[in-house]
């Protein structure tokens, strides 16, 4: 039972990670842009959360209906007045512009709120569970967060698939110069993505901050989960990538079980075993 | 007859000024007090660190942002030999290099099967996994950290003055040692092949280069230079931690931004880098956490205005270059005797 548990407690924040890693890869896919700010924007959110909560006095869960158009909206900035200055064939400028941001990120949040770590209050339903057999308890709040993370995926799914933006996304991450001549502005349909990716960056920051204290530092160890999360379950792979976070979160389950110092090890061995025997992922889509 | 000539006017003149230049840092015990050879070491290991990054992003296209691995890795090695062997700190020093390079072997051959971007990722990852390794070796402190212990700092010299003097000149010739190393590497034939792969992979592989196996070999190498230097730094600082040992910050977003600043693919860039980085840093002192925002603010207006960096700059303006490493091939009259 106990094991069963543990298990159950990992799949839950393995959607967590899941969603840490949606944003990455969708951005990747669209215009193979890594951005390295990712952890460092998802706790970003978890601030502008703060603050909305403490101004209006709400709840952080309503807070979504405010961060995410926010956060969407520095995206969409943040690609039309920098990133999409940085892509081209070249590698580095992406990689480095990103990772100058990320420091940027990280510094400006300590001066703004001091290295303090904060939490986001959710009121009762943090500590409501249930018990679903014998022994076996789910929290309520853990389980909104898993089944929001599937929906977001699915939604994440449906839009690549099945609407006009999505196209445009594939479009334009098939053949980026036939995109321009079939009369889409790249520009904009890079900012789109990346406006899509901070809103999934939102939620994630949000489900975060109330399930866990947070920092400015803790950043980059999203963005590593996150970027697990991608390969363990395949590049180009909504549903993998929902694998590839409960995998994760299973992982490091267990091996906070085994020794609590051992809890993100255990995570990212798991990654490297699967780097090491199948690199394209449990379910690739595309490769390259 | 052709020959190839690697100098210029304006390089003849740069190894004249670097020639003098060293003698004169060389003397530094004899004119500088301790602030100033403290600081001086310390901006040695920056270019070291910083050149070293340099051949790997800007020549092998392999943008790592987990050097800190081997940095961490050099530390840790100094302090399990000097502490459970009993070895000398300065030999210890000379094994963390090919400790660095044994280790990278395996990291390599793992990572290299991310291609690009994520390849940076990465390489961060597996100096996470160093980090949460070193803080579960309890005899070398575990996640607190350990010093180096009096009897092995006296064993090193007597006097403190000796010592400082000792790791002075050490810093500055393995820094020496590992430009000079890179400047061979470069004018070799495999850095002829690297300078084709820093221009167009693509056509380096057409032109028959095993693109893979330089890459690996310079990761291998940097793992090498980046071990000592790791080792040499917590010399200087006489105490270890995994948090500063494997920090990102540290070992990797300043060396970044000194590459970027200076002139990333060119030998010179690191070095111009260092000096504005250290210039930057003794003006911003005071301002905290808000000195590594604006290096950031700085980085990135450099990347995007002038993506060569203040040498590149430089060089293609004027066409200096102060180490001779061009290539232009010379046609004379065959003499026949």
């Amino acid at each position: 039972m106990q094991w069963l548990n543990i298990i159950l407690q990992g799949v839950l924040i393995g959607g967590l990670y899941a969603m840490f890693a949606a944003g990455l890869s969708l951005i990747f896919g669209v215009m193979r842009l890594v951005n390295i700010a990712h952890g460092d924007l998802i706790v970003l959110a978890a601030y502008v959360s703060l603050i909305v909560t403490q101004a209006m006095d709400i709840d952080p869960l309503v807070s979504l209906l405010l961060v995410v158009p926010i956060m969407a909206l520095i995206g969409y900035a943040l690609q039309r007045g920098l990133l999409n200055r940085t892509l081209g064939d070249d590698l580095l400028p992406p990689l480095l512009v990103t990772f100058g941001l990320s420091i940027i990120i990280q510094n400006g949040l300590l001066e703004l709120f001091t290295a303090d770590s904060r939490r986001l209050q959710a009121g009762a339903i943090e500590v409501q569970a249930f018990e679903v057999l014998q022994g076996v308890w789910i929290g309520v709040l853990p389980l909104i967060q898993f089944a929001i993370a599937v929906v977001v995926i699915a939604g994440l799914q449906t839009l690549f698939y099945r609407t006009a933006v999505g196209r445009a996304f594939r479009a334009t991450s098939d053949d980026q110069s036939v995109a321009q001549l079939m009369g889409l502005d790249t520009r904009h349909v890079f900012a789109m993505a990346m406006a899509l990716s901070l809103a999934v960056v939102a939620i994630a920051g949000i489900f975060l901050a109330v399930r866990t204290n947070f920092d400015p530092a803790i950043g980059p160890a999203r963005l590593i989960f996150g970027f697990e999360a991608v390969i363990i379950g395949g590049l180009g792979s909504m549903w993998g990538t929902l694998a590839g976070g409960i995998i994760l979160g299973v992982s490091q389950a267990i091996g906070a079980q085994i020794d609590p110092g051992w809890q993100l090890l255990a995570g990212h061995i798991v990654f490297l075993i699967i780097l090491a025997v199948r690199p394209q992922g449990l379910f690739p889509k595309v490769t390259g | 007859m052709i020959r190839v000539e690697h100098g210029t006017p304006s390089s003849r003149i740069g190894v004249m000024l670097i020639a003098a230049t060293l003698a004169i840092l060389a003397a530094a015990p004899f004119w500088g007090d301790r602030q100033t050879l403290r600081l001086l070491a310390e901006i040695y290991t920056f270019v070291a660190l910083a050149s070293l990054w340099n051949l790997l992003a800007g020549y092998a296209g392999l943008v790592s942002v987990g050097q800190q691995a081997f940095v961490g890795l050099g530390g840790y090695a100094l302090f399990a030999l000097a502490i459970l062997l009993g070895v000398h700190p300065i030999v210890a020093i000379l094994i963390a290099g090919p400790i660095g390079a044994i280790v990278a072997v395996p990291v390599a051959a793992l990572i290299f099967r991310l291609r690009g971007a994520y390849f940076a990722i990465g390489t961060w990852v597996v100096a996470e996994v160093f980090r949460l390794l070193a803080s579960q070796v309890s005899a070398l402190g575990g996640g607190s950290g350990i010093s180096l212990p009096a009897a092995v700092v006296i064993a090193m010299a007597p006097s403190r003055q000796v010592r400082e003097f000792e790791t002075y000149w050490l810093a500055l010739s393995l820094t020496v040692i590992i430009l000079a190393a890179i400047v061979m590497l470069l004018r070799s034939r495999h850095g002829l092949a690297l300078t084709a792969i820093r221009d167009n992979e693509l056509a380096a592989q057409t032109n028959g280069i095993d693109v893979w196996r330089i890459k690996f070999a310079v990761y291998v190498l940097t793992a090498f230079g980046t071990a000592m230097i790791g080792a040499l730094i917590f010399l200087q600082k006489l105490r270890i931690s995994p948090d500063t040992a494997f920090s990102v910050n540290d070992w990797t977003a300043f060396v970044i931004f000194i590459t970027v600043i200076g002139g990333i693919g060119r030998i010179e860039g690191p070095i111009i880098g260092t000096i504005v980085f250290f210039v930057l840093r003794q003006a911003l002192a005071d301002l905290g956490s808000l000195y590594l925002l604006i290096m950031g603010t700085v980085a990135i207006i450099v990347m995007l205005l002038a993506p060569k960096g203040l040498w590149g700059m430089i060089a293609e303006r004027f066409g200096w270059q102060a180490l001779p490493l061009q290539r232009r091939l010379v046609f004379e009259k065959e003499t026949r005797g």
